[in-house]
C-alpha cells in the first residue's frame, strides 16, 4: 500500500501497461503507429506504409516505403507500375519483424490473393488489423487464421444480421443452371477485377464448367497473375468481337467488371442475362436498382456471422469496427459484453464487394 | 418448396415477358403435382390463407433477435418479409431441402387466426432464406412478382401448345392443383369438364384498322358503333351465380356489387363497364378509375360513381349459346335482351350508321361524346370467336393526342436494353413566361427504333447533368434540351403527380431534333385536355 502511494497515478498506468490508442490510433492518412512510424493502408502518400491487401482503396501508389505480402507487392506493381513506390520490402506470412518500438507480422486474411491482416505489439498488448476479411472457403486464397488478441480491428462491411452469405458453390450451380436454360443468351457476370472474378472463374472449374471463359480486359492482367501462382483458371479469352463465334457469345459465360455492363461495351452480347458476384446480392432490392437478372451472393468479406465468429474466437477484449455498418457490430460486441466502438476512418470503400 | 422460391426470385428480377413465361413453363413441365398446381394458383392469386398482419412478423423477430439489431436490420432493407427471412435465425442447414410447397400450402390452410403465428414460425424454422421469403408472402398477401395471372396462364398454355383462352374458358370451374388440367396438357387426360356455373368465355378482339385495310373492305359487309372508353367486361349469370370478368378472365364482382345486383337474367352480355347514369350521363375513365382496384366500395362511392355496362354482345341466353349465330342475328336478339333488364345498369351500344369509310372518318374525328375513343367495325356476319382473329373486328381509334415535351432523366433498360439509356422521364413548361421550370408528366420507354435509342442514349451521355444509380437527370433549359414528341391516348388527373395529371399510355411517337427544348409545350396545353 505504502510503496503503490509513491508512485503517481498516472505514471503507475505506464508502467503497468501501454493504452492501445498509445499503440495505434487514427489520423487523417489512415491508422498510425507512433512507436514505429508507419501507417496502416494510409490513404494518401506517407513515408512508411504496411499494407493489408491489393484493392486500390487499401493499396495506393506514391508511398515512400512499402511492407506487404510478396502477393500484394506483385498486385500494386501490376496495377501502378515499377515505380509505385519508393522502396518495397515484402514479409512471409508469420514472420515477425521490428519496425522501432513495434514488432509487426502479418497472417492471411482470406480475403483475396496475398491479403493479410497485420499484427502490431508493443508493451505487452497485441493489435490486429484484419484489414478485410472472409471465412469461407476460397481456392484462390490462403484460409484466414486466427490471432488472438487485445484489440481487434475488424472490417463491417456486410455488418448487419441480414446478411448471410450461402456456400459460393450452390451459387455458381445457380449460374450453370440459367446458361443451361437460356442457352441462346450471354450470361455477363460481373465481378471486382481483382480476387471476386478470379474466384468466380475458379469457382466455375470446381463446377466442372470446361467451355473457354470470356474475360474483359480489364481481369487479363489479374487472371494472369493468379495463374502464375498456380492457380488454376482453366481457359481463358478476351472477349472481343472478333473472338465470337457466332458472333454474339450466345450460350456463354463473360466475367467482366460491373461498371463496363452499364458501358457501351456490353452490348456486344446476345440479350444478356446480367449477372453480378456480390455479398450485397442478398438484398433484393439492390439487384433491382442495378438491373440485375441474376444474383448470385458470393463475397470476399466476412457475413455477419463470420464477423461476430472472428470478434469471440480472436478473444480480443476490445473492438474497434471500421468501414461498414459499424454501429449493429458495436451493438452486438455490448450485448456480449466485449467493449467496442466505431473508428471512423475515412476513405475506404465500404460498398465494395 | 426451394425450386418454387428460386422461381420467385427469378420471375421478380426478370424483365422480359419471353424470359418470364420460358422461366414458368420450365418449372410447370419439371415439377410434379400437386406443387406445380399450388404453385401456379400462388402467382394467379388464386391462393388465399388466414392473413398474417405485419404485426405478427415484427412480433415473430423481435421474440428471435435484439430489437436494436432487428430495426437496423429492417432499415437497410425496407420490407419486412425480407427482413425476416433473412434474420430468422438457422436455415442454412435446411437448403435444399424443407417440406414441399403442397405440404406447406396444407399447413398454412388449416392455420387459424390465433394459430397461425405459431404454425408460421414452425414453418421457417424448416426452410432455408429464399423459401422463408416466399413463405412470408404467401401468407401475407400479394407475391408482387410482376406476373400477371394471364401471363401464369399463357406459360401453362405452353406446356401443352394450345391456345390460352381454352385455359381461361374452363378457369373458373377449376381448383388447385389442378391435376387434371395438367394430364390434359400434357396429354395424359381429357380436357376438364366445365362443371361450374357462370363460367368466363374468352372474349373476341379486333385488330386495329391498318391504312390499307380500309380499301380492301366493303362498308356494307360492316356494323360500326362506338369504341367507349371504360373497361371491357363480361356480366354472366347462371344457376344463380352472378359473375362480372374482366376481358382476361379475372372475376372482379367484388369492387362492383352494385352491378352484381341488377344482374337478374340468365346469360351473358359482352360490354363497356362504364360509370354514370345510361344512357345521357356517361362518365370519364378518371371518374371510372374512382372504383377499379378497390377491394371494398363505400356506398357514398356507389351513389357518386355508379357503375352501369353498355352492352355490346350476347353469348348465351339461357341455355342457349348464341356464339356461332351471325353479329347480325346476335345483334337484334341482344337488342331484345337488354329490353328487360335495368335501365339505369344496362343499356345497348347504339350503331352508328354510314355508308362509306370517308363518313364514318368524319365521325372518328368528332365523336358526338367525350368518352368515345375511336369506332368499331364488326362484320354483319362475324361468329363471336375467341381471340383477335383477322378480318371480322376492327378497331379505329381516334388518334392520339400529341405533345411536345422535354427530356428530362433517362434510366437504364433491362435485359438486351440493360446498356441503353431507354426509359425517359419528360416534362412541359409551367411557371412564369420568363421564368419557366420543366415539371415531369410522364414517362415511356417505347416508340423509338432501334436507331433511335441509340441517338438519345448518346444524347443522354453527352448532356448528363447529375447521376442517380440507373438514372441519369440529363440537361433541360429553354435554351438547350431534346424536345420529344410524345402521344396518349388520354389524360386523369392525379394527386400522386406534381403535375396533377397522368399520361395513359404515353410513347415517344417522333424526335423533334429541330425543335428548340424552350418552344415545348406547357402545362396549361395539358390541363385543357382534362375537361
Amino acid at each position: 500500500m505504502a510503496a503503490a502511494k509513491a508512485f503517481p497515478a498516472a505514471a503507475n498506468r505506464y508502467l503497468q501497461a501501454m493504452r492501445p490508442e498509445q499503440l495505434l490510433h487514427t489520423r487523417p492518412e489512415g491508422l498510425f503507429c507512433p512507436l514505429g512510424d508507419f501507417f496502416i493502408d494510409p490513404v494518401r502518400p506517407v513515408e512508411r506504409a504496411l499494407i493489408t491487401h491489393g484493392h486500390s482503396d487499401h493499396a495506393r501508389a506514391g508511398h515512400e516505403s512499402v511492407l506487404a505480402t510478396r502477393e500484394t507487392l506483385a498486385i500494386m506493381k501490376l496495377r501502378y507500375g515499377d515505380d509505385f513506390a519508393g522502396t518495397s520490402q515484402a514479409i512471409e506470412c508469420g514472420q515477425q519483424v521490428a519496425i522501432g518500438g513495434a514488432k509487426v507480422s502479418f497472417h492471411p486474411a482470406g480475403h483475396v490473393l496475398g491479403s493479410a491482416q497485420i499484427a502490431v505489439e508493443a508493451g505487452g498488448i497485441r493489435i490486429v488489423a484484419s484489414g478485410d476479411y472472409k471465412r469461407q472457403k476460397d481456392a484462390t486464397s490462403a484460409d484466414f487464421e486466427v490471432v488472438p488478441c487485445d484489440v481487434f480491428i475488424t472490417e463491417a462491411t456486410f455488418g448487419l444480421p441480414v446478411f448471410k452469405h450461402p456456400d459460393a458453390a450452390g451459387e455458381i450451380r445457380r449460374l450453370l443452371a440459367s446458361a443451361a436454360a437460356f442457352q441462346e443468351r450471354t450470361h455477363l457476370v460481373g465481378a471486382y477485377a481483382l480476387g471476386k472474378a478470379q474466384r468466380v472463374i475458379r469457382l466455375l472449374r470446381d463446377a466442372g464448367y470446361d467451355r473457354p471463359v470470356f474475360i474483359h480486359g480489364a481481369l487479363e492482367k489479374l487472371c494472369a497473375y493468379y495463374q502464375s501462382e498456380g492457380i488454376e483458371l482453366g481457359r481463358l479469352e478476351p472477349a472481343t468481337l472478333d473472338n465470337a463465334e457466332g458472333g454474339d457469345f450466345a450460350g456463354e459465360i463473360v466475367v467482366g467488371p460491373p461498371s463496363a455492363f452499364a458501358d457501351r461495351w456490353a452490348r456486344r452480347f446476345a440479350d444478356p442475362v446480367s449477372a453480378f458476384a456480390s455479398g450485397w446480392m442478398r438484398i433484393r432490392q439492390r439487384a433491382k436498382q442495378r438491373g440485375v437478372e441474376l444474383p448470385l451472393i458470393i463475397s470476399d468479406h466476412g457475413d455477419w456471422e463470420e464477423l461476430t465468429r472472428t470478434i469471440r474466437d480472436t478473444g480480443a477484449g476490445e473492438v474497434w469496427v471500421t468501414h461498414g455498418r459499424e454501429e449493429a457490430l458495436v451493438r452486438w460486441c455490448e450485448i456480449n459484453g466485449i467493449a467496442a466502438r466505431p473508428l471512423n476512418l475515412v476513405g475506404y470503400e465500404d460498398e465494395g464487394d | 418448396m426451394q425450386r418454387f422460391a428460386e422461381l420467385l426470385d427469378r420471375l421478380v428480377l426478370t424483365a422480359s415477358r419471353n424470359a418470364k413465361l420460358k422461366l414458368m413453363t420450365d418449372y410447370l413441365r419439371s415439377t410434379p403435382d400437386p406443387d406445380r398446381g399450388y404453385a401456379l394458383a400462388a402467382i394467379t392469386g388464386d391462393l388465399s390463407f388466414t392473413g398474417v398482419k405485419p404485426g405478427v412478423l415484427r412480433a415473430l423477430g423481435a421474440e428471435r433477435i435484439d430489437p436494436v439489431l432487428f430495426a437496423y436490420s429492417y432499415d437497410y432493407v425496407g420490407d419486412l418479409a425480407e427482413t425476416l427471412s433473412l434474420v430468422w435465425p438457422g436455415g442454412e442447414e435446411n437448403s435444399g431441402g424443407g417440406p414441399p410447397l403442397a405440404q406447406v400450402v396444407d399447413t398454412l390452410a388449416a392455420a387459424s387466426r390465433s394459430d397461425a403465428p405459431a404454425i408460421l414460425a414452425a414453418l421457417l424454422d424448416e426452410l432455408d432464406i429464399p423459401a422463408r421469403f416466399a413463405v412470408i408472402k404467401l401468407v401475407t398477401g400479394g407475391l408482387r412478382i410482376g406476373v400477371s395471372a394471364r401471363l401464369a396462364k399463357q406459360a401453362l398454355a405452353g406446356l401443352g401448345d394450345i391456345d390460352v383462352s381454352e385455359i381461361e374458358e374452363i378457369w373458373h370451374g377449376i381448383e388447385a392443383p389442378y391435376e387434371a388440367l395438367f394430364a390434359w396438357l400434357e396429354g395424359k387426360g381429357d380436357k376438364p369438364e366445365e362443371s361450374a356455373a357462370a363460367l368466363f368465355r374468352p372474349v373476341m378482339l379486333a385488330h386495329p384498322l391498318a391504312e390499307n385495310d380500309r380499301e380492301k373492305l366493303d362498308p356494307a359487309d360492316y356494323a360500326a358503333e362506338w369504341k367507349w372508353d371504360g373497361i371491357r367486361v363480361q356480366v354472366t349469370a347462371e344457376a344463380g351465380v352472378r359473375r362480372i370478368y374482366s376481358r382476361t378472365g379475372d372475376d372482379v364482382s367484388g369492387a362492383f356489387p352494385d352491378l352484381v345486383e341488377a344482374v337478374t337474367f340468365d346469360g351473358t352480355i359482352d360490354g363497356e363497364l362504364l360509370v354514370g347514369t345510361p344512357p345521357h350521363e356517361t362518365g370519364s375513365f378518371s371518374d371510372l378509375q374512382q372504383r377499379l382496384n378497390r377491394k371494398t366500395v363505400s356506398a357514398k362511392m356507389q351513389a357518386r360513381y355508379p357503375a352501369f355496362v353498355r352492352c355490346y354482345d350476347l353469348l348465351r341466353a339461357g341455355e342457349e349459346d348464341l356464339r356461332a349465330m351471325p353479329f347480325a342475328q346476335r345483334r337484334e336478339r341482344l337488342a331484345d335482351f337488354v329490353t328487360g333488364l335495368d335501365a339505369s345498369r344496362f343499356d345497348l351500344s347504339p350503331l352508328v350508321t354510314f355508308e362509306t369509310f370517308e363518313e364514318l372518318e368524319s365521325l372518328r374525328q368528332s365523336p358526338p361524346h367525350p368518352v368515345i375513343e375511336g369506332i368499331m367495325l364488326k362484320r354483319w356476319d362475324s361468329t363471336y370467336a375467341a381471340g383477335r382473329p383477322k378480318g371480322p373486328w376492327f378497331k379505329w381509334k381516334r388518334d392520339p393526342f400529341l405533345v411536345d415535351a422535354v427530356l428530362m432523366y433517362a434510366q437504364r433498360g433491362h435485359g438486351k436494353r440493360s446498356s441503353f439509356y431507354s426509359d425517359y422521364t419528360f416534362g412541359v413548361w409551367t411557371g412564369p413566361e420568363n421564368a419557366p421550370e420543366l415539371v415531369p408528366v410522364g414517362k415511356a420507354y417505347f416508340g423509338f427504333t432501334d436507331d433511335e435509342l441509340k441517338q438519345i442514349d448518346k444524347y443522354v451521355r453527352d448532356n448528363t447533368v447529375e447521376r442517380f444509380g440507373p438514372v441519369r437527370s440529363v440537361r433541360a433549359e429553354p435554351g438547350h434540351g431534346l424536345v420529344l414528341e410524345v402521344a396518349f391516348e388520354g389524360l386523369n388527373r392525379s394527386t400522386r403527380h406534381k403535375s396533377g395529371v397522368a399520361m395513359r399510355f404515353p410513347r415517344i411517337s417522333r424526335l423533334r431534333w429541330d425543335k428548340p427544348a424552350g418552344e415545348a409545350d406547357r402545362l396549361e396545353t395539358l390541363l385543357a385536355l382534362l375537361d
